[in-house]
């Protein structure tokens, strides 16, 4: 930091100058503020625009209350075994050599990749009277569209991919050797997971499960394509948001929308907190 | 590659640790039934249709609007947001200043906030009362219920994949490089636009195709703003669900048919690029 001479050759050649530094700070803060920022203050500031007390009956009224028991009870299917699977997948990519691994994980990638809408639509097409197993369905009186068993499969499609995306490179970056050490030493195959894996695992797989569940619970186009819209009965939280919204009921849409809206800053915290403490026990494209 | 070639002259080594066969198996099984046989139930559709009704499904104006829109814009979005995406990440990055690591949480907003949530937001933001609304209205610009609300929202929702793509590979990238341009004379903009940008192209192409394909396909937080005008606003999912609700199952298969073929070479070239962008550094 020298003062006395501010010559070119003087400053560190790899740091911008400070009028470059001024200027693109700015446009940086000043585009998160305009598109992030602010559509996040709209929401709170609008929820309680008519006070606490409005904010407490537009979610705590039945059908918001029926809202939320849909998403936490077909968050709390979906979550699960979209971790069972990733566990599963990434067990068997990271710890074995196999043919096809790589097509594999593609095809466990395409869900991030496919429109909300079309994730519903293809369950309607298999499920639908005219779909596949429709018309089986309907003679058997299962009931797999505009209910529960639909929301649920909509749910797990759109969040398939978390948990195993976050642990397949994780556990092919870790290896084989301890638990090969472990097997060798005559250990079972779940006490060598339990006691040798999962212990380092644990924070990756935390991080993908918090992702699945926000997910889960937020999950819009795929759902409503499937849930069939019925008030209190197969409207989750966010197709709720909607229906308030579209009966001009702002006050109530906000105050849905900020309960998600909370959940999603708390989600954001714990996944910077996990990024933060347990860098090296994430994948390595979460080490910033 | 020569490890896998050694596993394959020794097979028996593949199965040193147990539980190959219950995991695969399981992984295959839940893989097929929730994704491959679902989404062939779509991608047969137009041979069960038959290919002439397809296209005369595809082909109406309104369709091929909603297309043009969707994919469109989310290219407009996607380019905007790789601009800004670069000067966030450079920012975020290089920078160092109180209350960085915040901003930098702040970033992934898009990808937990839930898509209804955004969308109201948006639209109340953007409408004519609405806080940035109103002051545009008084210039006569109007956001919400046009095409350029489509635009609003894919913006927002695609700004996480360019920053988070660019960081990365921000922070690896060395400091040699640009102290030997620094050295030969160029100036410090010289430096950014032609020795920083081009090593960053790959990843800079590859948040940007992500962007996109999130941006062609999203829902949740356009169809509040867009006002949903056929043929003007109306984005390709939205007509999907709208062809649905008028049970034209052969019409909402027809499109989700191309935004899936779509979705699969953005898939294809967002592998290449990634392949691309791991040779080059």
């Amino acid at each position: 930091m020298s003062t006395q001479s501010q010559t070119r050759s003087d400053r560190n050649p790899t740091e911008d100058p400070l009028w470059l530094k001024l200027l693109l700070g700015i446009l940086a803060m000043l585009f998160i503020a305009i598109v992030l920022l602010l559509p996040l203050t709209l929401v709170f500031k609008e929820a309680f625009a008519q006070g606490v007390g409005a904010l407490w009956t537009a979610t705590t009224e039945p059908d918001a209350l029926a809202a939320v028991r849909l998403s936490l009870t077909a968050a709390a299917i979906a979550v699960p075994l979209n971790t069972l699977f990733g566990i599963a997948a990434a067990w068997s990519v990271a710890k074995f050599d196999f043919p096809g691994k790589t097509l594999l994980v593609t095809v466990i990638d395409l869900p991030f990749s496919v429109s909300p809408v079309v994730s519903g639509l293809i369950y309607v097409l298999v499920f639908g009277m005219q779909g596949w197993l429709g018309p089986w369905a309907s003679a058997h009186d299962i009931h797999i569209l505009f209910a529960l068993p639909g929301i649920v499969l909509a749910t797990i499609f759109v969040t398939f991919p978390f948990v195993a995306r976050e642990l397949i490179p994780l556990m092919t970056d870790q290896g084989r050797e301890e638990e090969e050490a472990a097997a060798t030493l005559g250990a079972s195959g779940l006490g060598t997971f339990l006691r040798v894996t999962l212990p380092n695992i644990k924070w990756g797989l935390l991080y993908g499960v918090l992702l699945c569940n926000a997910r889960a619970l937020g999950e819009f186009g795929a759902v409503s394509v499937v849930s069939g819209h019925i008030r209190g009965q197969t409207n989750t939280m966010p197709l709720h948001v909607e229906l308030l919204y579209n009966n001009y009921d702002y006050v109530g849409a906000f105050s849905v929308a900020a309960l998600l809206a909370m959940l999603a800053l708390v989600t954001l915290v714990l996944k910077s907190l996990l990024e933060w403490r347990y860098a090296d026990e994430l994948a390595a494209v979460h080490r910033h | 590659m020569s490890a896998a070639g050694l596993k394959l002259a020794f097979p028996r080594a593949r199965h040193m640790l147990p539980g190959f066969h219950l995991s695969l198996g399981f992984t295959l099984f839940y893989l097929t039934g929730i994704v491959v046989i679902p989404l062939l139930a779509l991608l047969l559709r137009p041979y069960n249709l038959g290919l002439e009704r397809f296209w005369s499904a595809i082909s109406t104006p309104r369709v091929l609007a909603s297309l043009r829109l969707s994919f469109g814009m989310a290219l407009f979005a996607a380019t905007i947001d790789a601009t800004f995406g670069f000067i966030i990440a450079w920012v975020l990055v290089r920078y160092r200043f109180t209350g960085r690591r915040i901003l930098d949480a702040v970033i992934d907003l898009p990808f937990a906030l839930p898509t209804a949530v955004a969308g109201i937001a948006l639209s109340s933001l953007y409408a004519p009362n609405g806080w940035i609304g109103a002051p545009l209205a008084a210039y006569g610009i109007r956001i919400a219920y046009t095409p350029w609300g489509v635009l609003v929202a894919m913006i927002f929702i695609g700004l996480p994949f360019t920053v988070r793509t660019l960081e990365p590979v921000l922070n690896e990238l060395g400091l040699d490089v640009e102290e030997a341009a620094a050295t030969l004379g160029a100036t410090r903009l010289q430096t950014i636009l032609r020795v920083v940008l081009p090593s960053l192209l790959p990843s800079l192409l590859t948040g940007a195709a992500m962007a996109f394909a999130r941006g062609a396909g999203e829902y949740g937080s356009v169809i509040f703003i867009a006002g949903n005008i056929p043929a003007v606003s109306e984005i390709a999912p939205l007509l999907i669900v709208t062809k649905l609700e008028e049970f034209d199952y052969a019409g909402a298969a027809a499109i989700g048919v191309v935004m899936l073929a779509a979705s699969f070479v953005m898939l294809l070239a967002l592998n290449g690029l990634q392949s691309w962008a791991a040779k080059r550094r």
